[in-house]
Order: structure tokens, then C-alpha cells, then sequence
């Protein structure tokens, strides 16, 4: 077996004893439950379960990555000392951690709708896009959270700096953007918005979803955009491919960092 | 050999060394002194890549250090203050680490023995005493038989019945042919085996040589002696 799987098998025998990790697999069982026993419109359970997802997901993978890598650093100063490449052990410590988010929230979402639905109601497209853009904002932000800790010595600072790109992305970036719509209105802010949209994560993997399910009440005004610049097919693939670029850019720079970084 | 050349490190503001040039002989036991603060830990590290140097180089075997990682198959690091996964037990970590390490098929596991550790194998190494820890420490380094073996101040936070029980030990790997560095800021521990003393002060490398020319450099009558005497020729 090679280094990087056996420091994966290493990291994931640590962390399925966590109960940070089965909370977190419970709430979206719960979740997903609850939400199928109150109402028989499938789509509207699907948005419901993407309003949670989109909030929850980001939150919890960039603290809990934080506070793991944190705790971990005694971990990984040992396994340096060990013939291991920097890159293996921040790769090995990256999957080890956001393999189990993904599995706790696939499993948790996924559960009880498969106990629920007998029947053909069932949106299989739009449910496998609430899948991968949760698997996406467990990716993205989880790699954000290694990139924090690992230029960031102090615990309490790089605590703070997670809350706050997660509060950023999540409610101040739409406010700002708002707000800067409405004192443009002269202006055509088309493209921008669309530009504008691409940086925050969140809000792609909203607009990913919101175009698969074309529910034009929910598109807001930059899902509308999307749909108008590319239609629903052209814009699904450029959310999907910025949301990959998202995925890389904060993984790659964070393991530059720790390949330099003193220990 | 492990070559240090024009080695030069600074954290921030601090420079913690200062064009550094040292070697260590294959089969030798240097001795690395200095006060607490001198770089001793720092140099060390930056042997096993753990600390990045600012400049200079460092070649191991002839390699030069650039981001590679074979070299330490070579190496047994006993690091100043023990490093572990914390909630391993000590029979876990020994196990891990052979998993790791898996291409060796020779384990040396004397150390386990003498330190009595297989009493301990079940305790999770966070629940440990600090001298057992520095055990745990000390048996990995030594568990694969390596060529090289760094030990940062080894004896400091252990019992002297274990700390002789190692000086032995370093003794038994030092005839057997052993490239051994020692560092410590006490002067009279193992003074007596080393071929090779180097003598840091504030980053820099005040003296390098034998303990034999040393003393007489100086005209003590020990190592200690002479290092005080370096010291306050530093100062003025
Ligand atoms: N990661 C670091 N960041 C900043 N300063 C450091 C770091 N590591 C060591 N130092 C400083 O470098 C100097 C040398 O430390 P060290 O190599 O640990 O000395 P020694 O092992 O000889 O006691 C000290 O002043 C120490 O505070
Ligand atoms: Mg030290």
C-alpha cells in the first residue's frame, strides 16, 4: 500500500471515533427526515434541503478542518520526521478529513429519502445536484480551513478567520453585492454580477443547483443571470467548472504553504 | 556524513543561525553544545527538513537537501519534546510507525526491553509521565536500526537509572559503527565518547574540534571549563 493511502487509513481510524463527525451525519439524517415527513413536494424538500446544506456544510467543514489540523499538529511534526513527502502527509490529512464529511452528509441526506420514496416522484437529477454541490462545499471549504491553519500559528486567529470567510460568503457577500447593485443601477451589471458570483462559492453552488431544478422563483437575480448569459445546460457547466477551480485553488496553495513551513 | 555549509536560518526577526559550517563523520559521535537558545534544536531540525533554512545547504550522504524525504529511512530522530498522535496507545504508534516503515524487516527493539515500555503498551501516549514519553521517544529512534541517529537532548527529561540505560545504549550503536549526533546543554554527559564537539552561541559556531584540542586551546582541565572560557571571551 502506498504512503498516502495508509496515512489516509491512519487519519480515518482517528476520525470515525469522533463525535463531531456522527452529530454531523445525525443532523442531516434528521434533517432530511423531517423534512420528507412533512411535505410530499419533493422539490420543495430538495430546496429546503439545499437552504440547510448550503449554510451547514461550509460551516462545519471549515471549523472542523481548522480545529483537526490544529489539534493534529503534534501528528503531523511526528510523521515529519518519518521518509514522508510534505505533499503525501497534507494531501493524506485533506482526504482523510473531507472523505468522512462527504460520507456523513451523502449518508445523512441520502437515507431517508431512499426509505421514503417508493414510487417514480423522486427528482434523481436534481438530488445527484444537491449531492455534488454539497460534496463540493465539503471539498472547497475544507480545503480553505488547511490553507488557514497552515499559515496561520496562532489557534484563536485562524479559528476567527474560518467563522469569518464562512459569515463573508454566506451573508456579507450578498449584502455587499446588493448594495452595490442597487447604487449601479444606471449601469449594465450583467457580466459583472456574473463575475461577481463565480468568487463566491456559495453562491455558485446555489446557481448550479437552482438551474437544474429551474424553479424561476428562486433564481435570484444572479441565478437569473446565469440562465439568461448561458441557458440552463451552459450555465450548469460553468458553475460546475468554477466551483472545481474553487475546489483546487485553496487546496494547492495551502499545500505550497506547508511544503515551506517551519515545524 | 551530513554536511552543513554556509547554513544560515532566521525566524522573523531572530537569527537563530548564522552561517553555519559543520560536518559530522560517518561512524563519529559529535557533540553538539550550547546554552539553551544557542540554535542547537533549530540545526537539527533543519537536518531532518523540519525547518526550512533561509540559505545554505545541507547534504546527507551526498545528497543535497531540497525538499527530499528518502534520506530519513536512514535517520533516528529522538526530538527534544516527544511529538505524538495523541490518542494512540504506545502499542499503536510503535505499530503505525513499522506500518509506515514497512520496507524494513529488522527491528531493534532493545530499547522497549530495557525501558520496560511493553507495561505501558496499552496507556494512550497523552496519559503517559513525561520520562516514559522520552522513552517511547527514544525506543523509535532506535527501532529501525538506523545509520544515523540525532538525538536532541536524550537524557534531559529521563530518571538516571534510564538515562544510563540509554548512554549505553549509544555507546553499544557508536561501536557498532554508528553516526551519532548528541546535543545538550549540560557539558559533562557523554563528553568523554565524543570525537567531534561543536560549541554554538547565539547561532553561531564558537568552536569545532576535538575535545582534546579544545581544552588545550584554552588551557582547562575540562570541556566545561573550556566553554565557560569560550563564553566569556564571546562576551568581552
Ligand atoms: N519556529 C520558531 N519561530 C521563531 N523562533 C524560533 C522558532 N524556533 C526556534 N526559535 C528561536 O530560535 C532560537 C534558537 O532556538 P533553539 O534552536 O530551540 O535553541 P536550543 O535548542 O539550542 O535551545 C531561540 O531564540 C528560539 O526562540
Ligand atoms: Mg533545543
Amino acid at each position: 500500500m502506498n504512503t498516502l493511502l495508509k496515512i489516509i487509513k491512519f487519519q480515518l481510524h482517528d476520525i470515525l471515533r469522533s463525535k463531531w463527525l456522527i452529530i454531523y451525519c445525525l443532523f442531516f439524517l434528521l434533517l432530511s427526515y423531517g423534512l420528507l415527513s412533512f411535505s410530499a413536494d419533493m422539490s420543495k424538500v430538495l430546496v429546503s434541503l439545499m437552504n440547510v446544506s448550503l449554510i451547514i456544510i461550509p460551516l462545519v467543514s471549515v471549523v472542523f478542518g481548522t480545529i483537526y489540523l490544529y489539534n493534529n499538529k503534534d501528528y503531523i511534526i511526528f510523521m515529519l520526521t518519518q521518509p514522508i513527502k510534505r505533499r503525501t502527509l497534507y494531501l493524506g490529512l485533506y482526504l482523510g478529513l473531507a472523505l468522512p464529511l462527504v460520507l456523513s452528509y451523502v449518508f445523512g441526506i441520502g437515507v431517508p429519502i431512499l426509505f421514503f420514496i417508493k414510487d417514480s416522484e423522486i427528482n434523481f437529477g436534481a438530488l445527484a445536484y444537491l449531492i455534488i454541490a454539497g460534496i463540493f462545499q465539503t471539498i472547497i471549504f475544507t480545503g480553505l480551513s488547511f490553507l488557514i491553519s497552515t499559515v496561520n500559528e496562532n489557534r484563536m486567529m485562524g479559528l476567527g478567520l474560518s467563522i469569518f470567510f464562512w459569515l463573508f460568503f454566506s451573508a456579507v457577500y450578498d449584502g455587499i453585492f446588493l448594495l452595490l447593485l442597487q447604487s449601479f443601477q444606471d449601469y449594465s451589471l450583467e457580466k459583472f454580477s456574473i463575475a461577481f458570483s463565480m468568487l463566491n462559492p456559495i453562491d455558485l453552488a446555489r446557481i448550479f443547483i437552482i438551474l437544474k431544478l429551474d424553479v424561476s422563483a428562486l433564481m435570484g437575480y444572479t441565478g437569473a443571470v446565469f440562465q439568461k448569459f448561458f441557458n440552463n445546460n451552459l450555465g450548469i457547466i460553468i458553475s460546475l467548472f468554477s466551483l472545481l477551480i474553487w475546489s483546487l485553488i485553496p487546496l494547492l496553495i495551502g499545500k505550497l504553504k506547508f511544503s515551506k513551513k517551519d515545524f | 556524513m551530513i554536511l552543513i555549509k554556509k547554513l544560515y536560518k532566521k525566524f522573523a526577526q531572530l537569527e537563530a543561525l548564522i552561517n553555519v559550517d559543520i560536518e559530522f563523520p560517518d561512524g563519529a559521535l559529535s557533540y553538539l553544545v550550547g546554552p539553551n537558545g544557542s540554535g542547537k534544536t533549530t540545526l537539527i531540525k533543519s537536518i531532518l527538513g523540519l525547518v526550512k533554512p533561509t540559505s545554505g545547504e545541507i547534504i546527507v550522504d551526498g545528497i543535497k537537501l531540497n525538499g527530499n524525504y528518502e534520506y530519513k529511512e536512514n535517520i533516528g530522530y529522538m526530538p527534544q519534546t516527544a511529538h505524538f498522535p495523541e490518542n494512540l496507545t504506545v502499542e499503536e504508534i510503535f505499530k503505525m510507525i513499522k506500518n509506515l516503515r514497512s520496507r524494513k524487516k529488522f527491528y531493534d527493539e532493545e530499547l522497549i526491553e530495557s525501558f520496560e515500555l511493553k507495561k505501558e503498551m496499552n496507556k494512550r501516549l497523552k496519559n503517559l509521565s513525561g520520562g516514559t514519553r522520552q522513552k517511547v521517544n527514544a525506543a523509535i529512534a532506535f527501532l529501525f536500526n538506523p545509520k544515523i541517529l540525532i538525538l536532541d537532548e536524550p537524557t534531559a527529561g529521563l530518571d538516571p537509572v534510564s538515562s544510563g540505560i540509554l548512554k549505553d545504549k549509544i555507546i553499544k550503536e557508536k561501536q557498532s559503527g554508528k553516526t551519532i549526533i548528541f546535543t545538550s546543554h549540560i557539558l559533562s554527559e557523554l563528553e568523554e565518547l565524543a570525537e567531534n564537539v561543536i560549541f554554538l552561541l547565539e547561532g553561531k559556531v564558537y568552536y569545532k574540534g576535538s575535545l582534546e584540542h579544545l581544552v588545550e586551546k584554552t588551557n582547562c582541565v575540562n570541556l566545561e571549563r573550556a566553554i565557560a572560557s569560550i563564553m566569556s571571551g564571546a562576551a568581552a
